[in-house]
């Protein structure tokens, strides 16, 4: 949990608007746990004033450049380009000096039973659901369902099946997959697994949908939000939600990026969490 | 005397005022530091002139519905709300964490009413370990149609009569720039017994998001700060340093040391560091590095040769 001044090892676009970026993050393996997440900043540069919060995809090692040196310990974030933050980002290529404060905040909560799970995915939500896959017990046992918009909006499926989870995949325009949105799919699974555990990250409509689903059927949740945020350590309060027990004489506001991303949906009071996150961010 | 790099003294950065005795003329500004806890991990509370908490009210506060925050061009807009635990949760839950530094703790407050203010100005005065308190005027009288205390000459000098009465520890009153003209505010708050005045709070500011067509923070209208105001603070600071007798702590936009240094040089006797905090939460360590290095390439032994030292 820190700020460290590094590089970009490599920025490239791997679907049309999304990026992938590898960045130089020692220490990281170490500690950095599924659903935790980094605030991007590219170094010194005015505009953007704010860090850029990110899910972490996935933490690797690569070989030492020469004998005798360490191996290279990565992170790699997934974005897509939304606004001035972003497109800043995708102008960078290896070399080039950025800074990374985290890992940050509470990630998925993993417990060790082999049983069913379901990842649910909408977009780019998938992002943080790659670690969580990667560090569950029974891989045969893990399912992701992936929803977009459109076919370009899928994206590293073939990763998560090469860790040994089975894919599903729907897409509005039905030009990838089934046609229609992914809460159908994750329906029929519940019906056909009703002892699943389910973990999702996604636009909010989509996460509400997964809560109902799942609250009805008194399946276990995880989700991971997203939110504007300007400092990503507890400070500012720019990115609270309201918890279940939120009232104006006892608030009961958390932080998402301190106790969350990752809360359990119990801990939220989805009402009011829809109503606050209606707006769209353009990061 | 020829100078000698190699034997060059460390610069003296300590400041006194109002009976406070800072290690540096660096602390944060009220709202972007939590209460301090949050930062523990990044930098050393220790080598902070002080340490100046969120702003606490009699009860705690639930605070405005989100977005709370947008970014801007060189800066952000937020209507978190004031947002707080409360003042007896701070007093119990918070202060012992704080206790544990040998830098000053100031703690900022706010009220609806002068009652308000009053009573929660009463209890921190009680608390040892708080060191002084900043006022926060930026707030609606709840009783008078909601003006701005701050921006009402009369009720700010009422309203610091009443917390003055009942405060033995020093009082920094900080002043919103939302007036016409600053000093008659600043001028109110000496005549009715300020220790110091701390300036600027945010500017207000609103943003639309032109898809949506709405306000991009749910409070509709926001406070601006960052880098993009620092103009503006500098200004202000220069013109109620020329007017008040009481000694001025310099707010706004402030994100590396040459920043810091023009409210110096135009008389803060110090300065707080915000916006910068949330952009890196070791912005003040580095500040204060350079803040150093900055006397010693200018030869200066002490910061307190730089205050005021602006050149007309």
């Amino acid at each position: 949990m820190k700020n460290l001044q590094t590089i970009v090892l490599a920025n490239q676009e791997i679907s049309p608007g999304y990026f992938r970026m590898r960045i130089l993050a020692p220490g990281y393996k170490e500690i950095a746990k599924p659903g935790q997440f980094v605030m991007f900043r590219v170094r010194r540069s005015l505009p953007p004033l704010l860090r850029r919060p990110f899910g972490i995809f996935q933490i690797g090692l690569l070989p030492a450049d020469c004998e005798g040196m360490p191996e290279k310990e990565f992170i790699e974030l997934i974005y897509k380009v939304v606004g001035a933050g972003t497109e800043v980002m995708r102008e960078l290529h290896e070399g080039d000096r950025i800074e990374l404060l985290g890992p940050l905040g509470r990630g998925f909560e993993i417990d060790d039973e082999g049983g069913d799970k379901i990842l649910v995915g909408g977009g780019i939500g998938l992002v943080p659901l790659y670690m969580l896959a990667d560090s569950l017990a029974d891989r045969s046992k893990t399912r992701l369902l992936i929803g977009g918009r459109s076919r370009e909006d899928i994206i590293t499926v073939t990763e998560f099946e090469r860790l040994g989870v089975t894919s599903h995949v729907t897409t509005e325009d039905g030009s990838l997959g089934e046609e229609g949105l992914i809460t159908r799919i994750l329906e029929r699974k519940l019906d056909k697994y009703p002892k699943a555990k389910v973990y999702s990250c996604g636009p909010m409509p989509m996460l509400r949908a997964v809560e109902m689903i799942c609250s009805e059927r008194n399946v276990p949740l995880q989700v991971s939000l997203e939110a504007l945020m300007a400092c990503g350590v507890g400070a500012c309060l720019g990115c609270v939600v309201k918890g279940r027990e939120h009232s104006e004489q006892n608030p009961e506001y958390l932080c998402t990026c301190r106790q969350g991303p990752v809360f359990h949906s119990h801990e939220l009071d989805w009402e009011r969490v829809e109503k606050n996150t209606e707006q769209e961010e353009s990061s | 005397m020829s100078s000698n790099v190699a034997t060059v003294n460390k610069p003296n950065l300590a400041v006194e005022f109002a009976g406070l005795k800072l290690k540096t003329p660096l602390m944060p500004a009220s709202g972007t530091f939590g209460y301090g806890q949050e930062f523990a991990p990044y930098l050393d509370l220790n080598q902070l002139g002080a340490i100046v908490t969120k702003g606490l009210s009699l009860n705690p506060k639930a605070g405005n519905p989100t977005p709370r925050i947008a970014e801007t061009v060189s800066g952000m807009l937020n209507a978190i709300g004031l947002q707080n635990v409360g003042v007896d949760a701070f007093i119990s839950e918070k202060m012992p964490f704080l206790e544990q530094f040998d830098s000053p703790v100031i703690v900022n407050f706010f009220g609806n009413t002068q009652e308000e203010y009053g009573e929660v100005a009463a209890r921190l005065n009680d608390v040892p370990g708080v060191a002084a308190l900043e006022m926060n005027i930026s707030c609606p009288n709840v009783k008078h149609g909601g003006i701005v205390f701050g921006t009402d000459p009369k009720a700010a000098f009422d309203v610091i009569t009443t917390v003055r009465k009942r405060l033995t520890k020093p009082l920094i009153v900080k002043l919103t720039p939302n007036v016409t003209d600053i000093r008659i505010t600043a001028r109110a708050a000496e005549d009715a017994g300020a220790d110091a005045i701390s300036l600027i709070n945010t500017i207000t500011g609103m943003s639309v998001d032109v898809r949506t067509r709405k306000p991009r923070i749910a409070n509709v209208i926001g406070g601006l700060s960052g880098p993009g105001i620092r103009p503006i603070a500098v200004r202000m600071t220069h013109q109620v340093v020329q007017t008040v007798k009481i000694p001025v702590i310099g707010i706004g936009g402030i994100m590396r040391a040459e920043d810091a240094l023009e409210f110096l040089i135009v008389g803060a006797k110090a300065v707080q560091v915000g916006t910068a905090n949330f952009v890196d939460p070791n912005a003040m360590q580095t500040i204060l590095a350079d803040l150093e290095n900055f006397c010693i390439e200018q030869g200066i032994e002490d910061i307190n040769d730089l205050i005021g030292s602006l050149q007309l």
